[in-house]
């Protein structure tokens, strides 16, 4: 809402020095955020001139100029900027005559822009100044020539201000409205809010005009489908004008201030209609008395209606939309926009104001509905001050009596359709309660009078009749917030609550931070993507940990789809996290960033089954029964968290003494080590070729426990052709792992394994085996072999070529063996050695190599 | 009986002489120790006379004995010295060689980065978890009713159109990206005991075009306290407490008079920064109030027993005036860069 200053000083005492600053200053204590200031940004010598004559020249470019003398200043006396009392001046329109009072903006003066005047010289001419346009003082959009005072009904004094006739001297401040305090949409509310941020004295302007009872027109209300029990209309006046002379001027200072309030002047009718709507918040609207067939009906729209508005739109009516109509049907979306066939126009002489009051959640859905968001709907959404119809109309009634001459009739109509306001009870102690501050009865009382209230102290506490134009006041909640804000909220003390004793993070919670801290720690980067990806990302990679992913069209899995995604945003809610991971490499790769370790943990969505509908939701102020309520639940996706890594570039750098190390499926499997570590976890591996991932170099992640293996992920390398199409090198290594799954299955409470320390007993042994036997396996095979007296493991050799067979490996593992009661002889532990590599023989066919 | 020892003193001085003469002259160990069989060895002259002891007149062995036996001592002893010393030496030009440019020590590992929203959140959080207070999560694809209606969004609040919210196909399906983490209040007090005392970080999602200081997926973090006689002054000391926790024992806070669906009274809440990039300042920081009754009605809390505090506040926006992040894009893009300049704290 903005807000003029010398408007608003009608109806609140401002300061003399007030400016849209302080003005916001002061309003924002009760709660109206301020925006910014607005104004004309007219500057310096503006003054009246009379043009004493012209000359038109024809120019070269075929353009004709007025070459003018132009009087500015009275006989004898200096002009405003010091300079002649006449002037040559050139101007390029064409629209004035000899005598003309125009607007002469003389040098030094400053138009919006910023433009600085000056004398400067053109087609053959010093031009000593100009010759504005409405446009050009920012007052309107007419540019088709020059400002002819007289057509605003103003025959000044040569010389004097403009900007003092024009009022373009004022400002505007630009305040937040909040939804509940849909009154401040106008005038009367701000400065009703001003009186009670400074105490300064309030003027209601609705006593500008004596509103007067009117009848015989026919008017007929009814509404047979009331949104949520609500009858659409609940206030409607009529009143009939006569003998108009709609060609008349609208006053300057009107025009500016519909300008500063952000208005734009259309014509004498429809300004006198907004001027009001932005004094009192009462939308009102002039029908063409002689345009209307028969009386009005406001009534719901019949299927199949349309409606011409005034924006020259036809518009096909809803059921729902609530309609003004007279005997050719609908002539208004009411509360919205008016319509074509009864709109004013230069020679309507008779016209018909209506202020009503509608239900805001039938305006609301008809601005919505038709993307027709009004300055009329934008205050019946937020409700309307139903006493304002008859202030509003009689308002326009002396308006257009003083300046279109009209005459007032008795012949009208109001209908009166809304409830008695509420009667709220509101206990003596319950402000202090709340708000922890201690009123006194006298304040509280003194406070919801202020407001508007009509407020009876009885015992024990208030009787409080809210305000017409308080539709927000409803639960005494309400009363406290007006009692707290108008008495300021610097008076709330403090005071720091005491918490019963927590029980800290949750186990989920530690696990997934301190993954996050050890991947970090272990060298990779933290990044956060957006979780919307495309349906071809949807299937780029298999869904880690996920027993069996619902199938969803062509082959992908199912996902959340979004009805409304943001335009040139993916539609679909991630299922895994890599391929936006492999987004942000990519990013990073064409940024010169080509050594990457990156990792995020966030969610996944898998949709709920067969969720294509729900009942209508139970309503918003009662706890729903705990069925409705699991009903609610079960339509909730499945939401995970998992976390992904990819590894591309080189691991380490060439530095100084060592040599690069590229990136690869290990980076992923070592940080699959490091999250089984972070959660407590013993992640194990098998090969594995995941969709989206490279068939000979990836893992499967599982962890083995009594109730048998459980997949948790994949760690390996992306598939080459998918790297590829994103523009990243062959070898990315790619890490995910559903965090959920795996904090699950990590033990509780770790049981520890005594510490030995006789001395140990260390051994190599190279196993000859095919290739195609996994190292894990043979390793196994050894330890339960060797039994008990085998301590510790470690693979440190795979070696293939000269003296090997043809299809087989040498796998090297030193081993350190170690007896819990005694120091163990190099003989036992070869035994025990020996024993193992029976096993991995049995098992594998391995031989000890010659 | 007048003869002269023939071992004199005179003469052993002469071979000692000569000795110490030939170890201080070595120059490295290499040298002492080739010069260690003439001076202490069989061949030396020190090892002869005392080879010649066994062959003197009795009378004079005593005598010679001692000063043969001082002599090979001070020549071990001597040689011994220069042992150490020349080890000493060499080592001490061992270690100069080895030296290095610990300037240029490589990186044996890689070092990563936590994202800074994440780690503020996680800072909240500790805060708050401090308190007694716990951390509260839940989904991000959430039901209408636990994102609106619960919250005293009635259906045609404006909030819940299309061009706010982003929701879930079919609209019918009544699914929603939370608009914010309030739906967690929600869920905690229908899941928990009163008093409740729960803080909610998390990902919420709004239908905002990407641009310097917006985006549709962003971070907030909501607090909410249920208890008997929680007035406002409490929600004050809350986050003052908070206020201070975060930006030093200077900060401030302020509340101006707003309006949300979900509290009565509700407020602006200002924080005076004290670290401000630029100097000290007020900062808009978020929004709080009383809990709406018709919210502690959806979950079966009676207003007339219990009340209730809420505030919330964005992560992005807090990082944004903390660290000076000046644009939006640097928080969204996933550029290293950006999580690299935090390491591991904020």
């Amino acid at each position: 809402m903005r807000v003029p200053l010398n408007w608003l000083a009608e109806y609140v005492d401002l300061p003399g020095d007030a400016t849209p600053d302080s003005v916001m200053a002061e309003l924002v204590k009760v709660g109206l955020e301020e925006e910014g200031s607005h104004g004309f940004d007219v500057t310096g010598p503006v003054v009246v001139g009379k043009v004493l004559e012209f000359i038109p020249e024809e120019q070269s470019n075929g353009k004709t100029i007025r070459w003018c003398q132009v009087q500015v200043a009275p006989e004898g006396e200096t002009a405003a900027d010091g300079g002649e009392a006449v002037r040559g001046i050139v101007c390029g329109a064409s629209n004035f005559e000899v005598g003309d009072k125009v607007v002469v903006c003389l040098p030094g003066s400053v138009l919006p822009g910023p433009f600085a005047i000056a004398a400067r010289k053109t087609y053959g001419h010093v031009s000593d100044g100009m010759l504005a346009s409405g446009r050009e003082l920012g007052l309107s959009d007419d540019h088709g020539g020059i400002l002819r005072l007289h057509e605003l009904g103003l025959d000044p004094k040569v010389g004097s201000d403009a900007k003092e006739l024009l009022h373009i001297d004022d400002q505007a401040a630009e305040i937040n409205v909040t939804p509940d305090r849909g009154y401040c949409l106008s005038i009367r509310g701000v400065a009703r809010e001003y009186s009670h941020a400074t105490g300064a004295a309030f003027r209601d302007p609705a006593g500008n005009a004596e509103p007067q009872s009117t009848s015989g027109f026919e008017l007929t209300v009814e509404d047979l489908a009331p949104i949520r029990d609500k009858a659409g209309c609940t206030r409607f006046v009529l009143r009939q004008i006569t003998g108009l002379d709609s060609t008349r001027p609208t006053p300057p200072w009107m025009i500016s201030r519909l300008k500063l309030a952000g208005m734009r002047s259309v014509s004498l009718i429809v300004d006198i209609t907004n001027y009001v709507m932005l004094e009192l918040g009462q939308p009102t609207h002039a029908y063409d008395f002689d345009k209307l067939q028969g009386g009005i009906q406001v009534r719901r729209a019949k299927k199949g209606e349309t409606l011409k508005t005034l924006d020259g739109v036809v518009r096909k009516l809803d059921p729902e939309d609530l309609v003004i109509a007279d005997d050719s049907g609908a002539i208004g979306l009411a509360g919205v926009m008016g319509g074509e066939s009864t709109e004013v126009s230069d020679s309507t002489t008779t016209i018909l104001i209506e202020a009503a009051s509608f239900d805001p959640v039938t305006i609301a859905r008809s601005a919505r509905r038709h993307k027709l968001h009004s300055e009329a709907s934008k205050r019946f959404e937020r409700g309307v001050d139903h006493s304002m119809a008859k202030h509003a109309v009689a308002r326009v009634v002396q308006l257009l009596e003083v300046h279109a001459r009209g005459e007032a009739q008795w012949f009208g109509a109001d209908y009166r359709g809304y409830q008695p306001q509420p009667t709220i009870w509101l206990p003596e102690e319950f402000s202090s309660q709340l708000v922890g501050v201690e009123y006194t009865p006298e304040e509280i009382s003194q406070v919801l009078h202020d407001v508007g209230c009509v407020v009876a102290h009885v015992d024990g506490g208030f009787e409080v009749v809210p305000p017409t134009w308080r539709p927000d006041l409803k639960h005494k909640t309400d009363l406290v917030e007006e009692v707290a804000r108008i008495t300021g909220y610097h008076r709330i003390p403090t005071r720091l609550p005491i918490a019963p004793p927590g029980r800290g993070y949750t186990r989920a919670q530690q696990q997934r931070r301190k993954v996050a801290n050890a991947l970090a720690a272990a060298g990779v980067t933290e990044v956060l993507n957006y979780p919307f990806v495309t349906d071809a990302q949807l299937g780029w990679v298999a869904v880690a940990g996920l027993a069996s992913t619902q199938a969803g069209a062509a082959g992908l899995p199912a996902a959340v789809k979004l009805a409304n995604p943001l335009q040139g945003q993916a539609g679909s809610m991630r299922v895994s996290v890599l391929p936006a991971l492999v987004e942000a490499a990519a990013r990073n790769h064409s940024r010169g960033l080509t050594n990457l370790a990156i990792y995020e943990i966030g969610s996944v969505f898998h949709p709920a089954k067969n969720v294509t509908k729900t009942a209508d939701l139970p309503v918003g102020n009662e706890r729903p029964a705990s069925a409705v309520l699991a009903a609610l639940e079960a339509t909730i996706p499945v939401q995970p968290k998992h976390v992904a890594a990819l590894f591309l570039g080189d691991r380490n750098q060439q530095q100084v003494g060592t040599k690069s190390e590229a990136a690869g499926y290990e980076d992923a499997i070592q940080a699959a080590r490091t999250i089984g570590l972070a959660v407590g976890a013993d992640i194990q591996v098998r090969q594995a070729s995941p969709k989206g991932f490279h068939p000979g170099r990836t893992a499967e992640l599982f962890i083995q426990n009594a109730d048998g293996q459980q997949v948790v992920g994949y760690a390996g390398e992306l598939d080459p052709a998918l790297a590829a199409e994103n523009h990243l090198p062959r070898r990315v290594g790619a890490l995910e792992i559903n965090l959920v799954l795996l904090g699950a299955l990590a033990p509780a409470v770790v049981q520890a394994d005594a510490v030995y320390t006789q001395p140990a007993a260390t051994q190599d042994v190279s196993l000859v085996v095919a290739q195609n036997i996994p190292a894990a396996s043979l390793s196994a095979a050894i330890v339960e072999g060797s039994g008990a007296l085998l301590e510790h493991i470690q693979l440190t050799d795979d070696y293939r070529g000269q003296g090997i067979p043809e299809g087989h490996k040498s796998l090297t593992f030193a081993l350190r063996f170690r007896a819990t009661d005694r120091t163990l002889t190099q003989a036992e532990a070869s035994e025990a050695k020996a024993a193992g590599v029976a096993l991995a023989n049995e098992r594998f066919g391995a031989t000890i190599r010659g | 009986m007048t003869s002269e020892n023939p071992i004199s003193a005179a003469h052993v001085e002469v071979v000692v002489n000569e000795a110490l003469s030939a170890i201080a002259a070595a120059a490295d160990l290499a040298a002492l120790k080739g010069i260690r069989a003439s001076v202490l060895g069989e061949q030396s002259q020190i090892v002869a006379l005392n080879g010649q002891l066994g062959k003197i007149a009795p009378e004079f062995k005593a005598e010679a004995g001692k000063i043969v036996g001082q002599a090979r001592g001070q020549l071990t002893q001597a040689y011994t010295a220069k042992e150490t010393e020349l080890f000493a030496a060499e080592e001490r030009a061992k270690l100069a060689a080895e030296a290095v440019d610990v300037t240029a020590a490589p990186m044996t590992a890689r070092l990563g980065a936590r994202h800074p929203l994440a780690l503020l959140q996680e800072t909240i959080s500790d805060i708050f978890v401090g308190m007694g207070w716990e951390i509260a999560e839940g989904p991000e694809v959430e039901n209408e009713w636990f994102n609106f209606d619960a919250l005293n969004f009635d259906a045609d609040h404006p909030a819940r159109a299309m061009q706010d919210t982003f929701f879930v196909d079919p609209v019918e399906s009544h699914l929603v990206l939370r608009t914010h983490t309030s739906p967690v209040q929600v869920r905690s007090m229908l899941e928990r005991e009163v008093p409740i005392y729960v803080l909610c970080p998390g990902r919420v999602f709004r239908t905002d075009e990407l641009d310097a200081t917006h985006t549709p997926v962003f971070h907030q973090v909501e607090g909410l306290a249920i208890d008997k006689n929680l007035t406002m002054a409490d929600l004050r000391g809350t986050l003052e407490h908070f206020a201070r926790s975060m930006f030093g024992p200077e900060a401030q806070i302020r509340l101006r008079p707003s309006f949300f669906p979900f509290t009565e009274p509700s407020a602006e809440l200002d924080v005076w920064h004290p670290g401000a990039k630029g100097g000290a300042r007020w900062v808009e920081w978020g929004g709080c109030g009383m809990v709406n009754p018709n919210v502690l009605l959806a979950a079966g809390i009676d207003p007339e027993v219990y009340s209730g505090f809420a505030f919330g506040m964005g992560i992005e926006r807090t990082l944004m005036f903390r660290n000076d992040v000046k644009d939006m894009h640097d928080m969204v893009e996933a550029d290293v860069r950006f999580s690299e300049q935090f390491g591991l704290v904020l």
